[in-house]
């Protein structure tokens, strides 16, 4: 039964995700707001408002030439970088030195988490070693049953 | 005297700077001969007593500049430079008080003032522990010297205009900061900024001292949970200053100085996690002491960013030299907390270790491995461009699109560990108990996840489907830990209904009551996955811009907004424009909107004009409207629509995690006890460290109810 129902579940998520759609974003859209306003707004390219900005009009004009012309979107960042300088890339998308900015922060991450479990293993290595060679007490069920009950009773601020 | 205020504010700072270095000597030597038997011409506690009490006075002397300045400020004193920046006759009272912290040298002074107010609290609060106090004060009284050294020497905010005499008028407030979060925005940034000096006074204190135990740490919970409180409702506070004031529809830009008040909030967090590890389990203790030395140093790193111009940031004060005095002070305390760690580090050596992978502990390691892999990434994206300047001879932007791809997915599996930890037990948990607590959560999140997909949330149809997918990521693991706090609620107020026969909501209380820090932490945890969710929400955004004249009309996402009428005002400060804005839903009038834009003409220094938003919220979605400008060629308003799902959800979070922190900072009712027998089996049972808990056998327990951990 409890199968059954884990495979209706599955079966309903796999149907439901494939129905419909949401609405698309316009690749333009999704290009403006990879790029940055030039005019020291610090602001992504379609999120500028100033009326009247000297550099946003510009730049959205030769992003809607550049689409118009079926440039790739790599092709369309080269084009952005090399007229307004690499800044206008609201992100490091270059290539080269930039991969740097994106692998670090997870290799980190991942370092990170296996130091934790290399951390982990030693100790419970070192804990095995030491139990080893402290004499054990013969566990009874009354005594794991009153200890339980004394840690319940005597923890404090979990 | 033609100005006698600036001369009393710059001898008070001179007073309190001589009175922070009387602090710091007195209680080193004091310190020194307590510890080595020493004796000196006066008694050593007579001295430390000297010590605490010139600590004290420095705040008074502090206080008195800050009175001066804020003197200076409502009387329209010109002559003193900072106030001729920074005000103008026009100013209202209130802005000409928050002149204090709207330029560089007030707000170093604003620092001064608020590190000798925690001191003066701790100096006072002194019986606590007199030895640790008396360590924390001295080590606070450094960095009260090197703050006063700063506006006395480098940024005096009691400098004369040259000549002295004062012109007719001042320059005005920024008209960004001309708004009235922002009067209270920065001093709760600096509360929490400042604060975090006292845990690492007390830290570095303690490990100074040797200090026996981990009550030092409980004496430093409740600073650092304020501190903790203090930076989020600042931070909280800039966002909703960025989004009502800035006028581009967001309310984090991923800017170097808000990403400066970011990471010391990871690592405070990360520390107020990992201590309990400490405190129930001697565990992580140098770990600790260094989690709080780096929240300390980077409070100070992010005041570097913001004064030294190394990274370029729109908060930015102008480049000066004063960002070497940071980076030498950083220097400086990072060579001391390396030190003392290195020589003491014996004293830190851990009473146990992990011993599962699935515990309480390793999720709390994991918890702390996050948050500052969080930390780190947001460093490193501040940082980016200058090491690319130095690699590749040029800077690069690290906008959204790079910290909402990377941060994200740590963000979401932070909520997973909100989830999960919790759940597991101490030292490790069974895979019965596993099964037994997960099994709801999991299937509230698997539930809520094909629920969405029902109603239509299905991103990866989307040209940029990524972040709708981490939307309805986050959505479903925020259901599932929700469901998860609700259910160690219901579980320990069934417990407690049980043994004293109150109803279920009265037994919650009586539960939240006798463990405060527990179920107050819950709560704070509820608090943030609710903000997580109305995070998740800007994935769903839309916006659309239009000329606007009278009886037009824009549609967007079933509004209808209709233009009226637009006008201009003028008052002593400024101008404005504004529209006049009817808006629809689904054919009925729900309000009447009215975006401005204000020029500030009193300011010739800061010459931008300032928006005011116009916004309709809902607990669903804002309408929020820009009134933009108008365009010159046919004097048309140009209004932008954003619609911005979920927003109200993360002020209605951070509400709930004051809330929490409030109730986790109330002392715990102390629950009635009396005498039970126990007939001790233990006794036959040879002493082990766990057998050794048979010496409660015999004797007092309290009556807590049974409790609801695995």
């Amino acid at each position: 039964m409890y199968k059954r129902s884990l495979q209706l579940v599955l079966i309903l998520v796999v149907a439901f995700t494939m129905l419909g759609a949401g609405a698309p974003s316009t690749r333009f859209d999704h290009l403006g707001h990879k790029l940055m306003c030039t005019c020291g707004c610090s602001e992504i390219l379609l999120e500028c408002n100033h009326v009247g900005c000297p550099n946003s009009t510009g730049e959205i004009a030769d992003l809607h030439t550049q689409m118009d012309a079926g440039v790739s979107d790599a092709g369309i960042f080269k084009f952005f970088a090399a007229k307004y300088g690499p800044t206008v890339l609201a992100s490091p998308v270059r290539g080269g030195f930039d991969n740097a900015a994106w692998i670090v922060p997870f290799a980190v991450f991942i370092l990170g988490i296996l130091g934790i479990v290399l951390l982990l293993r030693l100790w419970q290595r070192r804990d095995a070693r030491l139990a080893a060679a402290l004499p054990s007490a013969p566990p009874t069920p009354d005594a794991d049953a009153l200890r339980d009950r004394i840690r319940n009773e005597t923890k404090y601020g979990e | 005297m033609s100005h006698p205020m600036p001369l009393f504010g710059s001898f008070s700072l001179l007073l309190a700077l001589v009175l922070c270095i009387y602090t710091l000597l007195s209680g080193a030597l004091s310190l020194w001969a307590i510890a080595h038997g020493r004796v000196l011409a006066i008694a050593p506690e007579r001295l430390r007593e000297t010590s605490r009490r010139a600590g004290l006075a420095s705040f008074i002397a502090v206080s008195c500049a800050a009175f001066a300045l804020i003197w200076a400020a409502f009387t329209n004193d010109f002559s003193v430079d900072y106030i001729l920046h920074h005000t103008s006759r026009a100013l209202p009272w209130y802005y000409k008080f928050s002149a204090l912290w709207s330029g560089q040298e007030g707000s170093l002074l604003l620092w001064a003032w608020l590190l000798a107010g925690y001191g003066f609290v701790l100096r006072l609060r002194h019986k606590t522990d007199i030895t640790l106090t008396a360590y924390a004060s001295t080590i606070l009284s450094a960095i009260q010297i090197f703050f006063v050294l700063l506006v006395v020497f480098v940024a005096p905010p009691f400098a004369l205009v040259p000549g002295g005499v004062a012109p007719a008028d001042g320059f005005g407030l920024n008209p960004l900061l001309q708004y009235a979060e922002m009067v209270i925005h920065p001093p709760l940034l600096y509360l929490g900024y400042v604060g975090f000096s006292i845990p690492f006074a007390f830290a570095l204190g303690a490990l100074m001292m040797r200090y026996p135990g981990e009550k030092w740490i409980q004496i430093t919970r409740r600073w650092t949970m304020v501190t903790w409180l203090f930076l989020t409702c600042g931070i909280i506070l800039g966002m909703h200053w960025a989004y009502a004031v800035l006028g581009w529809g967001g309310y984090w830009g991923w800017d170097p100085v808000e990403n400066a008040s970011l990471m010391p909030w990871l690592t405070g967090t990360a520390f107020l996690h990992s201590v309990m590890m400490q405190e129930k389990r001697g565990m992580m203790k140098g770990w600790n002491v260094w989690l709080i030395f780096v929240t300390f140093m980077l409070t100070i790193l992010g005041t570097l960013l913001t004064r030294s111009g190394l990274v370029s940031s729109v908060h930015a004060f102008a480049q000066s030299s004063i960002g070497d005095w940071f980076v030498g002070f950083l220097v400086l305390t990072l060579a001391v907390c390396l030190f003392t760690f290195l020589y003491q580090r014996d004293h830190l050596r851990a009473e146990n270790h992990l011993e599962s992978l699935v515990s309480r502990e390793s999720s709390f390691l994991f918890n702390n491995l996050v948050l500052l892999a969080a930390c780190f990434t947001v460093l490193w994206g501040t940082l980016f461009p200058v090491l690319s300047e130095f690699v590749q001879g040029s800077k690069v932007t690290m906008g959204a699109p790079f910290y909402n791809r990377v941060t994200v997915p740590i963000g979401l599996f932070l909520i997973f560990l909100t989830g999960v930890g919790p759940l597991l037990a101490w030292r490790s948990t069974s895979l019965r108990a596993i099964r037994r607590n997960f099994i709801l959560p999991c299937s509230v999140i698997l539930v809520t996840a094909i629920a969405l997909m029902l109603c239509g949330v299905r991103p990866w149809r989307d040209d940029d489907a990524t972040s709708g997918i981490y939307a309805l990521v986050c959505f479903a693991l925020s259901a599932g830990v929700i469901t998860a706090i609700i259910a160690e609620f219901l579980r320990g107020a069934r417990v407690v209904s049980t043994q004293t026969g109150k109803n279920l909501v009265a037994s919650t209380l009586l539960l939240t009551r006798r463990n405060t820090r527990r179920y107050g932490g819950y709560l704070i945890h509820f608090g943030i996955v609710v903000m997580f969710i109305g995070l998740a929400g800007s994935a769903f955004n839309q916006s659309k811009e239009a000329e606007m004249s009278f009886g037009d009309s824009m549609q967007l996402n079933g509004y209808n907004v209709v233009c009226q009428s637009y006008s201009q005002d003028s008052n002593a400060n400024y101008d404005s424009e504004f529209a006049l804005l009817d808006v629809f839903h689904n054919g009925k009038k729900i309000t009447r909107l009215a975006p401005e834009r204000r020029v500030y003409f009193a300011n010739t220094d800061h010459a931008q004009p300032s928006t005011i938003v116009a916004i309709h919220s809902t607990l669903a979605s804002d309408l929020y409207v820009v009134f933009e400008g108008t365009n010159p060629a046919n004097d048309k308003p140009i209004i932008k629509v954003f619609i911005n799902p979920l927003v109200n959800w993360i002020w209605g979070g951070i509400v709930i995690v004051i809330f929490g922190t409030l109730v986790a900072l109330v002392p715990p009712l102390k629950t009635a006890t009396r005498r039970v027998e126990v007939p001790s089996p233990l006794t036959a049972v040879p002493l082990t460290p766990d057998a050794a808990l048979g010496g409660f056998a015999r004797s007092t327990v309290p009556i807590a109810p049974e409790g609801p951990h695995v």
